[in-house]
């Protein structure tokens, strides 16, 4: 079973939702609703399911309805139909009561603009969620300080979030949302309001958070780079609806719509396509020049090996980490994996 | 279903409007005999027939009537208890020397300043001036701030709760915002005239006009102060597991509190203006100084209380603003005034 599965939300933002759903169900547009009945269509028949453990990154202009979704998880937004379970429990279903033990519990959530408490110092706000849990004090600032010092904020514990800069406020909403210790983390365009630099940093502590923690991440982002580094699948909403799901490499093999290939056209293939994706396997490649042969491993990006091949005209053998071969990479392979479609 | 309400709506206002025109038709003694002389006879097409008289004054005459008599019991409580209350801080006040009074309000200054000095020498020159102006004003002040605290209490008890519920919910907001409007516009003189049939002449009807005059900025504040904490931080409150009190208590009021002291003293100064008018009532205290001088067409002695009266404002004031810049400094959320 799935940790999270949405089937058929549709989400309809106005006076009253479910008088327009037929239409929409229908398949009427979101500027047809609009015009007809001044109502706002956020998402139209999205269905997915995200498993155990795994980062989903879903992909989205502004406008898409990526903060609504991820706003379904955690049902701070209600859907007009359809179903959100988290492990099974549909979310729906639970009273008010029943839905805060699940939201202090179950999962934690990271805000664009950070929404930290700015009353509160850094070591407050990271103790948050274990406030609102009841723990007390002594008990709380000991695991607060313990995911301050995981972050790297050691030493500001007692500043306010308006002493910090960008970055260090985001670092603070992170620790925040480790420090309930919930299998489930929800980031909204966790990283969009930093810049660059800080961005990529915190998407490398995020990765290397990630591979200790293995919790289930859903991520929201509007830039391809950034879903293609930490997803480990990727849905990609457009106007509501949601048009592709898949790899990082499906998606930018395989487009589903020119929406998507719109997306994917400038993205540096070499950075994101593994070895093994490109290689044509041990039995397919007969008569391959083998030569003049260097030996690459089968999770090298592209751009890691390729000043070697331009440099030496040498063909590729690919081989896992035990040293066993597992295919091979000719101009062939390279030119069409690097050519946009 | 929503198209028809909004029509059921209109009709109803338009029934209510056409009862009250037939009501006022019907019982007005001017009326013509038959309703068909209307339709002949076209000279009230003129001027305003005197038949065309909504009976309101006797409707709200009879109503006050009813509330006296049979909700007396219940003002008389209200009275007691407030009176009560006012008269033994009066009391005590007058009662404590001079001296030991003042350094009290100067200590009190010091501290809930957040020990600043500038303000607390400030303050001390302003309460040492109100007996200094005229041996007459010290016992006249004490009055005046006795019946200010009072009504200011009656305003934070009931103003800020009633704020917090119109920022929670739309329709509470909706029904309370006329009523706000109604309070800030009336004529002063239109609730002290009837605060003395409810309360009787003195201090109470004082405290019951200030309550009226100074509590809606107080609501209005309280409101806006708790509808413009950021939306993420409320968001990410929820997100976390808060319940409604864990999000009031712990983020909601907090971050409002800015507005909400500024909202305190805006009805502090509120107050203070309208227990000067309620000297026309027969409210003792400060006010009545500047009233007799202006009987007497003494603008001298109508200038020093109006002088006193000026320095009694301008202590409320620090205190209450330096108490909330204190409680802002604090949090650090001084910064993210949003006014």
């Amino acid at each position: 079973m799935s940790k999270i599965e949405i089937k058929n939300v549709y989400k309809i933002f106005g006076d009253q939702p479910s008088k327009v759903l037929p239409m929409v169900k229908d398949g009427a547009t979101k500027e047809e609703i609009l015009e007809k009945t001044g109502h706002t269509v956020g998402l139209d028949d999205v269905s997915l399911s995200i498993e155990e453990g795994e980062t989903f990154v879903c992909m989205g202009l502004s406008g898409s309805g990526k903060s609504t979704l991820i706003r379904h998880i955690n049902r701070l937004i209600d859907p007009t139909s359809g179903e959100v379970s988290v492990e099974g429990t549909n979310v729906m279903d639970l009273d008010q009561k029943q839905l805060i033990e699940f939201r202090r519990h179950k999962m934690s959530m990271v805000f664009q603009r950070f929404g930290l408490f700015p009353h509160k110092t850094v070591l407050e706000n990271v103790g948050y969620g274990l406030e609102i849990q009841g723990q007390k004090p002594e008990e709380r600032n000991k695991t607060a300080m313990e995911k301050i010092e995981s972050v790297g904020l050691n030493g500001f514990e007692h500043q306010y979030p308006n002493q910090l800069s960008g970055g260090m406020q985001q670092r603070v909403g992170l620790a925040r949302a480790l420090a309930t210790n919930t299998d489930i983390m929800l980031m909204d365009e966790a990283f969009s309001a930093l810049d660059p630099l800080i961005r990529s940093d915190m998407q490398k502590q995020l990765i290397d958070l990630q591979s200790e923690l293995k919790k289930t991440i859903v991520f929201i982002t509007h830039d391809l780079d950034e879903s293609l580094r930490l997803g480990d699948h990727i849905g990609i909403l457009n106007g509501g609806r949601l048009v592709q799901v898949g790899t990082p490499v499906e998606i930018i093999m395989n487009p589903a719509d020119d929406y998507v290939k719109a997306f994917v056209k400038d993205v540096n293939r070499a950075k994101v396509l593994k070895a093994k994706v490109i290689m044509s396997s041990v039995n397919e490649a007969n008569g391959v020049d083998k030569s003049n042969l260097i030996k690459i491993n089968e999770d090298q990006f592209i751009d890691e090996f390729l000043p070697k091949v331009v440099c030496t005209n040498a063909n590729c053998e690919v081989v896992d980490k035990n040293g066993n071969i597992k295919g091979y990479i000719t101009n062939k392979e390279l030119q069409s994996s690097l050519t946009k479609s | 279903m929503g198209k028809y309400k909004k029509y059921i709506l209109y009709s109803l206002y338009l029934i209510t409007f056409v009862t009250m025109v037939v009501v006022a038709y019907t019982t007005s003694k001017y009326r013509p005999e038959s309703v068909l002389v209307l339709f002949t006879d076209l000279s009230w097409l003129g001027n305003w027939p005197k038949w065309l008289d909504l009976p309101l004054m006797p409707f709200l005459n009879e109503g006050f009537d009813k509330l006296i008599k049979e909700y007396g019991m219940f003002f008389e409580g209200i009275n007691n208890f407030l009176l009560g209350l006012y008269t033994d801080m009066k009391n005590f006040m007058v009662g404590l020397p001079w001296p030991i009074l003042m350094i009290s309000v100067i200590v009190l200054c010091y501290f809930v300043s957040g020990r600043n000095i500038g303000t607390t020498i400030m303050v001390a020159f302003c309460v040492f001036f109100l007996g200094f102006l005229s041996p007459r004003y010290w016992d006249k002040c004490i009055m005046t701030t006795c019946i200010v605290v009072i009504g200011m209490l009656l305003c934070l008890v009931i103003g800020i709760p009633v704020g917090i519920l119109m920022a929670r919910n739309k329709k509470v907001r909706n029904a309370i915002l006329p009523i706000l409007d109604l309070m800030q516009t009336i004529p002063s003189f239109c609730y002290l005239i009837p605060g003395i049939l409810l309360f009787g002449l003195g201090a109470v009807p004082a405290i019951f006009a200030i309550f009226v005059y100074a509590v809606p900025p107080l609501i209005r504040l309280t409101d806006l102060g708790i509808r413009l904490v950021d939306k993420e931080v409320v968001e990410a409150a929820e997100a976390f597991g808060a319940n409604k009190k864990q999000k009031l208590w712990g983020v909601q009021l907090p971050l409002a509190l800015p507005n909400i002291m500024q909202g305190i003293n805006q009805c502090t100064m509120m107050a203070l203006a309208m227990v000067v008018i309620a000297s026309m009532i027969g409210t003792r205290g400060i006010g009545d100084e500047v009233l007799l001088g202006l009987q007497q067409l003494n603008v001298g002695m109508a200038t020093e209380a109006g002088i006193a009266i000026v320095l009694l404002a301008i202590i409320f004031d620090r205190i209450t603003q330096s108490y909330g810049e204190k409680i802002q400094a604090r949090t650090h959320i001084k910064k993210n005034i949003k006014l």
